[in-house]
């Protein structure tokens, strides 16, 4: 399975080497970064050159890296039944650039794109149906960014009086608890000096 | 006859406005929690607009903040129908990350789950699809089945669904050899039982009328649509994840793969006959093989899993790994890995993203169900209202692995 994967990988390095920045095959699974502009090209050529003939889009994600410039990395895993091999498209995204959509290509990108969305805010052009997907209707924000709280902003419970659902801040009873369970050896860098310091001014 | 006419003829011409209702949330046909919004001209349908995410719980942003192992649960309440197969995927993930090697005990061990996990979906998935098109004594008959699996499940690791029994590095606890046996005899009487359903279904009038030609899906929408599982095997491919892309110890199996012809609703749900079928023979099989390795430990002892409690009695370090896993978890390697398994359902995929920390920068679930359920639109188009609910049916989906 590896050789047919070097085989592809050779492949496009040799015919498409401006729009890659780079590939891997790591765990049996080859992956390749793809520049932003370079999206639909390599899709479609994904989809119908017949070294490919990658035919089934598996999953489009998308991973956030805040402290990055190129904020998001978008995520999409192909599959050929023919061939029996799969692949991972990767492009890194600025936040607020719009992507081009893939559901002229592939059918089933229509609700992965969505779900990217709801849960990045990363928007598709020339997407069919740009809602949200998973989340409430009328949701603020983008869930699965690394600086969206785990507990969220709203709660919501049924009202007795007004007879109907409300929606309120979020109210905890007990601190919402994160742990740091780095090692105290390799994570926190501690400053034994002030230890000495209080040390001295106890004597 | 022809004044009539004439009269028919008069009356002025008018627009008829498309009629919207809502399928579910409530709807017992709905499989759960979908709210889907119709629009019908007459009795077919136009468009149909599934509302999802009303079972979304935020798993994926939940796991972020939990340990590898503290996520394993998680992954029982995704597909509840099969939840050992999704544990699967997790746990292949850990260890492709690790490069763990499991013993071939543990190996068979969660193949021999795995397949009674797929005979608790397809016997779920036929019956209920029989009840949306209208038979309700499958339903019955089926659910005593899957109850005497669910003991199995119990008498494995003491939960009837929320199993938690697949570990990074095995399985949680070995099997008895009286649990082995009891499997056996049940996978000897279970025919029979899938027979007297097939009685009711297979050649029933009004079935077939309900489900064949209805839905059907060629090979080109399989592709485009990205289907698995069923849904591309109704429809003529040969795709099995076991087969083609082999993990765990599936090659030492044999069974067959049955295919479907016109992949129309019926096809997929003789597909799923038959692999209960298919399952029975690998469980058969597994057990055999069981029989043959007694005693091989079913856990990796390494740093991914606990100490035998024997050995943390006496051993401080023992008792310190012991704290030290269940608190601070195992660190996993950096690395991006996806694995998938041939779940009941079709590909069920994990996709795992790690730092080197002891919890996972993102996970993504790749569901089965969020990619049959998308093309539910073009499914449905043109069917009348009836068919909606066989085709669903027959999609076979889960709100818990689809909203996640």
């Amino acid at each position: 399975m590896d050789d047919s994967l070097k085989d592809l990988n050779d492949f496009l390095l040799s015919n498409y080497s401006e729009d890659i920045i780079n590939s891997v095959i790591e765990h049996s699974h080859l992956s390749i970064t793809i520049v932003f502009s370079s999206i639909e090209k390599i899709t479609s050529i994904l989809k119908n050159n017949d070294v490919c003939k990658f035919r089934t889009l598996i999953d489009i994600t998308a991973i956030d890296y805040p402290e990055q410039d190129e904020r998001f990395c978008l995520v999409y895993h192909y599959l050929s039944m023919q061939q029996n091999i799969r692949i991972r498209i990767k492009s890194f995204v600025k936040d607020e650039q719009i992507v081009p959509s893939i559901t002229n290509l592939f059918p089933s990108a229509n609700w992965f794109e969505r779900e990217v969305f709801d849960m990045y805010g990363i928007l598709f052009s020339n997407h069919p149906d740009m809602r949200r997907i998973l989340t409430d209707y009328g949701f603020q924000g983008h869930p699965l960014r690394k600086d969206f709280p785990t507990t969220g902003y709203l709660e919501l419970r049924y009202d007795q009086e007004k007879k109907k659902v409300v929606y309120e801040p979020v109210k905890l009873t007990q601190e919402y608890r994160r742990f740091d369970f780095m090692s105290p050896w390799e994570g926190e860098a501690f400053n034994f000096d002030n230890d000495d310091n209080e040390l001295e001014k106890n004597n | 006859m022809a004044d009539n006419f004439q009269n028919q003829k008069n009356i002025k011409e008018s627009s008829i406005r498309n009629f919207n209702i809502n399928f579910g949330p409530q709807h017992p046909a709905a499989h759960g929690v979908l709210r889907m919004v119709l629009e019908l001209d007459g009795e077919v349908v136009e468009r149909c607009d599934p509302h999802i995410g009303l079972l979304h719980r935020g798993t994926e942003k939940l796991m972020e903040s939990r340990t590898y192992l503290q996520n394993l649960p998680y992954f029982d309440r995704l597909d509840y129908v099969a939840p050992m197969n999704q544990e699967h995927a997790w746990c292949l993930a850990i260890e492709k990350l690790l490069n763990v090697v499991i013993t071939y005990r543990a190996s068979l061990i969660r193949v021999l789950y795995s397949e009674i996990g797929r005979i608790l979906n397809h016997l779920l998935n036929i019956t209920t699809q029989a009840m949306d098109v209208g038979a309700f004594t499958p339903i019955s008959w089926g659910f005593e089945e899957r109850e005497k699996l669910m003991v199995f499940y119990e008498r494995a690791c003491g939960a009837r669904l929320h199993a938690a029994y697949f570990r990074p590095g095995g399985v949680h606890q070995d099997l008895s050899e009286q649990l082995l046996n009891d499997i056996m005899i049940w996978s000897e009487e279970f025919p029979k039982k899938v027979n007297d359903i097939e009685d009711l279904l297979t050649e029933n009038r009004i079935f077939k009328q309900r489900n064949v030609d209805i839905g059907i899906v060629s090979k080109e929408d399989a592709f485009e649509w990205g289907f698995s599982g069923v849904m591309v095997r109704g429809s003529g491919l040969a795709w099995d994840l076991r087969r083609s892309q082999p993990y765990e110890c599936y090659n030492d199996f044999d069974f067959k793969i049955p295919v479907g012809k016109n992949g129309d609703c019926y096809d997929r749900y003789l597909c799923r006959v038959w692999e209960i079928k298919e399952s029975l023979k690998i469980i058969q099989q597994s057990i055999n093989k069981l029989f043959k390795c007694m005693g091989e430990d079913v856990l990796v002892r390494g740093k991914i899993a606990p100490p035998k409690r024997s050995e943390m009695k006496k051993s401080m370090e023992a008792l310190i790994h012991h704290f030290k896993l269940y608190t601070e978890g195992f660190h996993v390697p950096k690395g991006e890995v996806y694995v998938s398994v041939e779940a009941p359902k079709g590909e069920f995929g994990v996709f795992l993203v790690s730092d080197g920390t002891n919890k996972p920068y993102r996970v993504k679930l790749r569901a089965p169900g969020f990619s049959h359920l998308a093309a539910i639109d073009y499914l449905c188009k043109g069917h009348q209202l009836a068919d909606v609910s066989a085709i669903l049916g027959s999609l076979d989906v889960v709100f818990g692995e689809i909203d996640r």
